[in-house]
């Protein structure tokens, strides 16, 4: 069953339109990051899949209607949405014991060993811990949730290095089980990509871009090559050329122009582009193609 | 808008079984309420500080009590029973005035303070209905004040009354005056129901209209609360030259004619449960609460549609 359905999603702030009908299929099981820059709609998309904004078409999550039905909805599904949006008042111990109040799918004992393994003591207040802990805490409940869709907007934004790569281990081991959906927003996509099994890429209020990891695998190819060498390898039709540190980089599209391999490699290192860069190819020609047919 | 499909939702429901489990509204309640409590410690607080304070003085003045109490033994009943419950009206009025201000603080954040430190996130990332959040907020001023207001006034009241007793056993004297002819039962009973039904039903409507504008603002909600209903009265005042409007909210602030008033001499001379069909049968009343009902559900739809400020 799909987790997520939606057809010809709009959504409008007076004049601005967030949402420019975004059709999106997430099967259960995937972990799908979606990747776009400031403006994008991402986050109108996620609060519309949590119930949290109304919309303009068709929008089934995990059979539900999210608008009419958010708090049924959210018996099955958790979402971090920013980070430090903890009540700074609470009480560590209070928060535990609100969420074992009110949330059927929450295992306490779970929550509470997870927290075992910080510093955050059950009589703090969240406004006397850190943001990473913060975040840690925020964590800890929503892995103790028996979820079947995690929803993540920028989780980890503004916490350090070591907080960052913490908390994607722990989602990736202690709460991932290939059978529950994630879906995340984040602007530090080289921290996640070796996460997510699925990407897409959104702008200006449409996805310009889905794709899995094993399909950007097969199907994509960036060259590393000489400057010199560049010239010959654009026979191959790169749709994206960019300028590195004594390289330039191509980026192909094996399934639009096919491309002999051998000859690639002939001329300088050929890997898989990183989820970073393919977004700054597709965007831009996507800009180009914009632009041509004004 | 948006359009259902049967066969999506077959498929949903299906596959829903082992997670379908839900608490009872009763319990999410419970738990919305105390959240309440934990996060505005005022509602509690604030009772007990108004309090101490109150009976600290009133222990300092206990010494003269005896004396007092001597001269208003030799009073007429009725100038008696006004001399001796003098206190104890003057500590429920304190602890009303307390209850009041703290209702209205209250009010004016619940639904905007949550927007303001973006903890509405939080709360609606659980499985807790905004309608129950309304409730929930809205019961605080509504019932759970009051009633805190009427356990601290009595709690107060007998305080007092044993402190009382103790001065005057100091002196020699009998306190058996104090329990046995002050009429407390009844005082009680028009307390609670002063305290419940006019503070909190009565009274509804403002804490509804201060919650509906407190889901409303971006900031400054105590003046968007009160600007409309200086404009209207201002508009009635230079368009028709009277003041209908003013006089309403007057008339609903003071409670009409108080069928209830916590005057222990007054006490003394009326039935309370014989006031309430008269109070029930306002039609006031039942306008009042509808039209909390009304603001409450505007405030529903705001904060279903709302994210931080």
């Amino acid at each position: 069953m799909a987790c997520i359905e939606a057809r010809g999603l709009r959504k409008a702030f007076g004049t601005t339109v967030a949402l420019d009908g975004v059709d999106l299929k997430v099967d259960e099981g995937r972990i799908v990051g979606v990747i776009g820059p400031n403006g994008a709609g991402k986050t109108t998309a996620l609060n519309a899949i949590l119930g949290l904004t109304s919309y303009e078409g068709e929008l089934k999550v995990l059979g539900h209607n999210p608008w009419r039905e958010r708090d049924r909805l959210m018996l099955e599904v958790c979402f971090i949405s920013d980070v430090a949006v903890l009540p700074r008042w609470i009480r560590v111990g209070q928060v535990l014991d609100y969420v074992a109040g009110v949330h059927p799918q929450f295992n306490r004992t779970k929550a509470e060993s997870f927290l075992a393994k910080t510093a955050i003591g059950r009589q703090r207040r969240v406004r006397e811990l850190s943001k990473g802990m913060v975040a840690q805490l925020h964590l800890a409940l929503v892995m103790a949730i028996d979820a079947r869709l995690l929803v993540l907007d920028e989780p980890t934004l503004g916490l350090d290095i070591l907080y960052r790569k913490q908390f994607y281990d722990s989602l990736l081991h202690d709460y991932f089980d290939g059978t529950r959906t994630i879906v995340l927003t984040t602007h530090q996509v080289e921290e996640v990509e070796h996460v997510l099994t699925d990407v897409v890429f959104m702008d200006r209020g449409r996805i310009v871009f889905q794709c899995s990891m094993e399909q950007i695998e097969s199907r994509y190819l960036e060259l590393a090559a000489l400057p010199e060498r560049a010239l010959s390898a654009r026979e191959f039709q790169p749709f994206h050329e960019r300028q590195g540190i004594g390289r330039t980089m191509l980026t192909f599209d094996t399934a639009r122009h096919p491309v002999d391999r051998q000859r690639l490699a002939s001329m300088g290192e050929v890997r898989t582009p990183s989820v970073a860069d393919l977004f700054v190819a597709v965007l831009s020609q996507q800009g180009q193609m914009a632009g041509g047919t004004k | 808008m948006n359009a259902d499909h049967p066969s999506m939702n077959a498929g949903g429901v299906a596959g829903l079984e082992s997670r379908s489990r839900e608490f009872s509204a009763l319990r999410l309640l419970q738990w919305s309420l105390l959240r309440e409590l934990w996060e505005y410690r005022s509602i509690y607080l604030a009772p007990a500080i108004a309090a101490a304070i109150f009976l600290f003085g009133y222990l300092a003045s206990l010494f003269r009590f005896p004396a007092r109490m001597r001269v208003a033994l030799a009073m007429e009943p009725m100038q008696r029973m006004a001399e001796l419950w003098r206190p104890y009206t003057f500590a429920a009025l304190l602890m009303m005035g307390t209850m009041l201000v703290v209702a209205v603080i209250y009010s004016i954040d619940a639904l905007h303070g949550e927007r303001r430190d973006r903890s509405i996130l939080f709360w609606k990332s659980m499985p807790v209905s905004d309608v129950m959040a309304a409730i929930a907020k809205a019961a605080i001023p509504i019932v759970v004040l009051p009633l805190t207001g009427f356990v601290a006034t009595l709690a107060m009241q007998w305080l007092m009354l044993l402190m009382s007793s103790a001065a005057l056993l100091a002196s020699g004297m009998s306190p058996s005056f104090l329990w046995t002819q002050m009429g407390w039962a009844q005082s009680s009973l028009m307390l609670f129901f002063h305290m419940m039904l006019l503070h909190g039903l009565w009274y509804a409507p403002f804490y509804g209209w201060l919650l509906l504008v407190s889901a409303w603002a971006r900031r400054g909600v105590l003046m968007w609360a009160s600007l409309p209903l200086l404009l209207i009265g201002g508009v009635e005042k230079i368009a028709l030259n009277t003041s209908r409007f003013a006089e309403l909210l007057g008339h609903r602030f003071s409670g009409g004619s108080d069928p209830f008033p916590v005057h222990g001499d007054m006490a003394m001379h009326m039935v309370p449960v014989d006031q309430l069909g008269a109070f029930l049968a306002r039609p006031g009343l039942w306008v009042g609460l509808a039209l909390t009902a009304v603001f409450l559900a505007l405030a529903v739809r705001l904060r279903r549609d709302q994210g931080p400020i």
